[in-house]
């Protein structure tokens, strides 16, 4: 068999911005390496553990008790948590546990995706704030400004006419998302304004990095702590976020559950002793924040160049 | 970052001392003050502004009128000691009493009232209740611009007798006259200082108290008016309101002793103390109905039958016992216990329930309303809406569950801000709403010309002809019988027609010290402290 | 700078000018108005008001005359209340949510940056745990439940000493203090901590330490300068909503602040209590974030948002 050379085949190739810079591994080999450093985070593999564990039991902690999450028993109600209503019984005599595992589908959903929107657009923002021309960085912020300032439960009560054929959780989640962003811009922008000046972003910019490749490659990952530890403060403030939204009328309609409206409902019920109602999904919700804070500071480590072995 | 520290401490320290005048001040009063919770700051405390009891019952304390309700809820004279109606039962004659003064010394004249009536109807003064004055001759007129002020059926013949001529008879004008948009206001003092309702210095009044002291948000404190003129049957010294929104806190204060009386009580609270029977809980009795709209323009809750299966398949004694807990009576009519009929009897007492309770019988009657609308159970789709609050979920909640299990039907929920609620309603974007009704003054008509044709707060699109007929009948009648009778053939009719669905009769549930006595509730009105007493 | 603090006095106007256009057709848009109440008013009467507040006049007259009022610094009259104008209620209001709001930061600002300092410095020990678990209290518990709980649980067990609620002597204000300042400085503690750990391997800090620089110069001189910007970041916002006043809390404890107005404006629809608090509100987070940008410039001098061009 005859072998064809063509003369493309000799052509030099082209040498982009970008491959001047690249210095690191080839990407499966990092984030085999990321994983194998988490792993040996302890504390973060158990935040981990926690959070597949909230999984789990969302999916199928519902089934466990025999009760569903909108029955009521009116002569049951407001038991302590004991051998047949494992966490209690609520002010309609409805199983506590049932309801829990029920309200952790949306709580989590809500308080996860609700981060995921604020984390991306306030980096998106905040970073092309601080990377572009102080002109276009301060007209950004001002924009920033007046979202900040318009009046939230506005926004929501016209969201909430507007979309009434719309997919409830979809607005719902779309309506926590609105504004939270604004203090993360606000923050990446302010590291960024400072790592821009650091040696090495020089270093990359006279070898002909664009400042997108900056951002990404450079500043974002040494941002990554501070806007990690914004993000999980997002988590809990989303999920007691729904139980406000509940008020206007946006969040989980009852007699579905959730950690925020079950939180707030059982506020009531504290001065006659029956704390268990407001604790039960307090805990719930300190908890999947103590899992992604630890998991997220793991990740930030495991991330860091600087702290390879 | 010390300094900064420094630095931020001392901006604080400076924001600090500029602002310890922001404390507020209070002395609280001197002698024997009765303190209590009056929940949220007044938007105004001129009788001609007010509209709420956040408001009103401040001004019932510092007002009276021509006539007033004793302590078993019976109308005596106030400000008048007499008065007289003419045969056509259109003209009303008011003796003054002539020792009655205000609380700077002059003397509540006629005048006063004449002009207090007429300021009421101005329309420049914005008056949202304007219309309880609508009752007057040419009221209605004037105020919409149609009639001048002169024609206006009040007037003062001498500083001690008001004429008032009605523009149709109404039996219950007189009570009216005991309701705070009807209390006086200084003539005088009004016409000097439009601003004389905005704080105590000015602020004059002719009840059994007067204002001394107003911190927004925080308090009002009334003292003892000496000018009042059964001042001596006054044991206070004063009364002070705290203003306190959040009804938790306001309890724990009660229980901290900070407060003598309070209301309203958080829900918990109410059943707690009721399970316990403790002694510092009264149910006070209230003039209201909790109940719901079916949107009978709707397919199927234009059926009677479907409305009537629903409306029997609630367990209203597991409502009021489990679920409210706050001393309710199950309500199976629309008008509410409290009003007494021509015979003295009690009126929802005299006719009872209007339906029964019975599931078998509700199951039956909405398989066949749905057959008749070409339905069957499973296409029943519904949704319940309701104005965010605590209470009315829970009641939502529970009526969903016994609608599920006890007729095998599906409904949703809804929550909506009030304001949004009110604007589904009106625009009858809904199927089954939550509402409720307080009455305006003892008597039936209060409740049942609510149901009128395209009536105001009408909004289950009900529409009878016999029944506006019957309304105008006991409206333009002064003989109780007739009245009575065309009322009573109303409820019965309505009740037939079930557009709404009663669930119960509200109560007013309040927490009371037992060092504190002589308070009076009597229905329709907020608990009076008038001639209270703190041993 | 001062050209600087100019220009963005210049742009301030123009914000303010959007914030007020989009508020402004937003509460119109919304259903419901501040006449309309559940009783059973006549539509006669539901006209007078109208009339009487100016709310049947075309909407772009509405408009500008709400522009020229602000424009003179008036905020106009409360639709629902008359014993105040707007002017002030905020006037009355802002002392008393500013002196909880600073209180608040204070206590923040004082034990927040400590607490983050110590978890880096012992990073994975106990401390580090100590402050975490602080953290997660402060930030996963919200001011609702822990105002509630300080008021039932601490104030009604101190025999007096913490009063339930009310807004009288520096006494009242502890509780509500407590509960205001928990969150930032738990967020701020994490925040310290995330930052300094940053900065703690960076090259000048082992270049530092390696010259011989004590442990403490080390720390207070470099590490911590540098890693305090993302506590001035966010400061903005905290202290915008801290000093304005929280709802939660001046609800809880009786506070006869502003924060209050921020949700019984809007749920009674009273337009001009909603345009005065987001005016005022937009004003003290514009200022806040222009004292940020300055404090950004003068810690860390390389930062040049002030040049014209960048």
């Amino acid at each position: 068999m005859k072998v064809e050379y063509s003369p493309e085949l000799f052509m030099p190739s082209e040498k982009g911005d970008k491959d001047s810079e690249k210095i690191h591994r080839p990407s499966i080999k990092y984030w085999s390496d990321v994983w194998r450093r988490l792993k040996e985070n302890k504390l973060a593999m158990f935040g981990l553990v926690i959070i597949v564990a909230l999984v789990f039991m969302a999916i199928i902690g519902t089934h466990l008790s025999g009760f569903k999450y909108y029955e009521q028993n009116l002569s049951n109600t407001n038991q302590s948590p004991n051998s047949v209503h494992w966490f209690g019984t609520d002010d309609l005599g409805r199983d506590m546990f049932t309801r829990i595992w029920y309200g952790a589908r949306y709580s989590l959903l809500i308080g996860v995706a609700a981060a995921l929107i604020d984390f991306t657009c306030g980096v998106l923002y905040g970073g092309i704030a601080g990377m572009a021309s102080n002109k276009v960085d301060s007209w950004m912020m001002r924009i920033a400004e007046v979202i900040y300032s318009i009046p939230y439960m506005l926004i929501v009560i016209m969201m909430m006419v507007v979309f009434t054929e719309a997919d409830s959780l979809l607005v719902m989640i779309l309506a926590l998302g609105l504004t939270g962003w604004v203090p993360m811009a606000i923050l990446v922008r302010g590291q960024v304004l400072q790592l821009r000046e650091n040696e090495y972003v020089t270093a990359a910019n006279s070898l002909g990095a664009s400042k997108w490749w900056i951002l990404r490659k450079h500043i974002i990952p040494n941002a990554m702590g501070p806007i990690l530890v914004n993000v999980t403060l997002l988590v809990p403030t989303a999920i007691f976020a729904e139980a406000t939204l509940s008020f206007i009328g946006l969040g989980i309609e009852a007699p579905k559950s959730s950690w925020g409206t079950m939180a707030s409902d059982g506020l009531a019920g504290l001065a006659i002793g029956h704390g268990y109602q407001l604790f039960i999904p307090a805990i719930f919700i300190s908890l999947t924040m103590f899992a992604f804070n630890v998991l997220g500071d793991g990740l930030r480590d495991a991330l860091d160049p600087r702290l390879r072995k | 970052m010390r300094k900064k520290l420094i630095t931020v401490a001392g901006l604080a320290l400076a924001v600090a001392l500029m602002t310890t005048a922001c404390f507020a001040g209070g002395s609280g009063g001197d002698g024997k003050i009765l303190h209590t919770n009056n929940s949220s700051e007044p938007g105004s405390l001129d009788p001609a502004l007010a509209q709420g009891t956040h408001e009103s019952w401040v001004i019932d304390h510092t007002f009276e009128g021509l006539m007033k309700k004793d302590q078993d809820g019976n109308l005596i004279g106030g400000m008048a000691k007499d008065y007289t109606v003419s045969d056509d039962n259109l003209t009303y004659t008011f003796e003054l009493r002539d020792d009655v003064k205000w609380s700077n010394g002059d003397p509540v004249t006629a005048h006063d009232f004449e002009f207090s009536w007429k300021r009421v109807l101005d329309v420049d003064l914005g008056s949202t209740y304007a219309y309880q004055l609508y009752y007057l001759k040419n009221a209605e007129a004037y105020n919409t611009g149609e009639a001048d002020v002169d024609d206006v059926g009040v007037k003062a013949l001498d500083d001690t007798t008001l004429e008032v001529v009605l523009e149709e008879p109404a039996a219950y004008f007189i009570e009216l006259t005991a309701f705070y948009t009807l209390f006086p206001v200084n003539k005088k003092v009004v016409e000097d200082n439009p601003d004389w309702a905005k704080q105590p210095e000015t602020f004059v009044s002719n009840g059994a108290f007067k204002l001394t002291e107003w911190n927004h948000k925080a308090n009002i404190l009334v003292e003892k008016n000496e000018n009042y003129y059964n001042a001596k049957e006054v044991k206070l010294d004063g009364i002070d309101f705290a203003i306190i929104e959040n009804e938790d806190t306001a309890w724990q204060k009660y229980q901290a002793d900070e407060f003598d009386f309070l209301y309203p009580l958080p829900q918990t609270i109410v059943a707690d103390l009721q399970e316990k029977n403790d002694p510092e809980l009264v149910i006070g009795e209230e003039l209201a109905t909790y109940y719901y709209n079916f949107n009978t323009e709707l397919v199927p809750f234009n059926n009677a039958k479907v409305r009537k299966a629903l409306t029997m398949a609630i367990d209203r004694e597991t409502i009021t016992s489990k679920v409210s807990q706050g001393g309710e009576t199950p309500a199976y009519g629309i008008v509410p216990p409290g009003i007494p009929n021509e015979d003295g009897e009690d009126f929802q007492g005299a006719q009872g329930a209007y339906f029964e309770e019975d599931i078998e019988a509700a199951n039956a009657l909405l398989e066949e309303g749905l057959e008749e609308e070409g339905m069957t159970k499973e296409d029943f789709k519904a949704t319940i809406l309701y104005n965010t609050m605590e209470s009315h979920k829970k009641i939502a909640q529970v009526i969903q569950e016994m609608w599920r299990n006890n007729l095998g039907v599906d409904v949703e929920l809804e929550n909506v801000e009030f304001q949004v609620k009110l604007d589904r309603e009106k625009a009858g974007d809904y199927e089954i709403s939550r509402a409720g009704w307080v009455g305006d003054y003892v008597d039936p008509m209060t409740f049942i010309d609510l149901f009128v044709t395209d009536g105001p707060y009408n909004d289950s699109g009900f529409s009878d002809a016999k029944y506006d007929e019957l309304v105008n009948i006991a409206k333009t009648n002064v003989d109780p019988k007739v009245r009575f009778d065309a009322m009573r053939e109303a409820e019965e009719l309505f009740m037939d027609n079930l557009p709404v669905m009663p669930v119960y009769f509200y109560t007013k549930p309040y927490a009371q010290k037992s060092h504190l006595t002589n308070v009076h509730k009597v229905v329709n009105r907020d608990p009076s402290f008038i001639y209270a007493d703190i041993d | 700078m001062f050209k600087y603090i100019v220009k963005r006095i210049g742009m301030a106007i123009i914000t303010l000018w959007a914030i007020i256009t989009i508020t402004f057709i937003l509460m119109n848009a919304v259903p419901g108005d501040p006449i309309r109440t559940e009783s059973k008013m006549p539509p006669e009467v539901y006209e007078n008001l109208k009339e009487k507040y100016g709310l049947n006049k075309p909407y772009h007259e509405q408009y500008l005359i709400y522009l020229g009022n602000i424009a003179r610094g008036d905020f106009g009259e409360s639709m629902k209340s008359n014993t105040q104008t707007v002017n002030q209620m905020i006037g009355s209001g802002f002392p008393v949510s500013a002196y909880l709001g600073f209180q608040a930061l204070l206590v923040a600002l004082c034990f927040g940056p400590v607490l983050g300092v110590i978890a880096s410095l012992n990073q994975n020990k106990w401390p580090d745990y100590f402050s975490m678990v602080i953290a997660i209290i402060g930030i996963s518990v919200p001011s609702f439940v822990l105002g509630t709980v300080l008021i039932q649980f601490v104030a009604a067990k101190s025999g007096g000493l913490l009063p339930v609620a009310g807004w009288r002597s520096f006494r009242h204000t502890i509780l509500p203090t407590i509960a205001l300042a928990m969150s930032p400085l738990a967020f701020i503690a994490r925040l310290m901590r995330s930052s300094m750990l940053e900065v703690l391997n960076q090259d000048y800090i082992k270049t530092a330490k390696s010259k011989g620089l004590s442990r403490g110069v080390v720390i207070v001189k470099h590490a911590i300068r540098n890693a305090i910007l993302p506590i001035i970041s966010v400061l903005g916002t905290i202290t915008t909503n801290l000093v304005v006043g929280s709802f939660v809390v001046e609800k809880i404890f009786a506070i006869p602040g502003l924060g209050m107005y921020f949700v019984s404006s809007i749920t009674s629809r009273d337009y001009p209590i909603i345009m005065g608090t987001t005016v005022f509100y937009a004003l003290v987070l514009i200022v806040m974030l222009l004292i940020v940008d300055i404090a950004y410039v003068l810690i860390d001098p390389r930062i040049n948002i002030m040049k014209e061009e960048g």
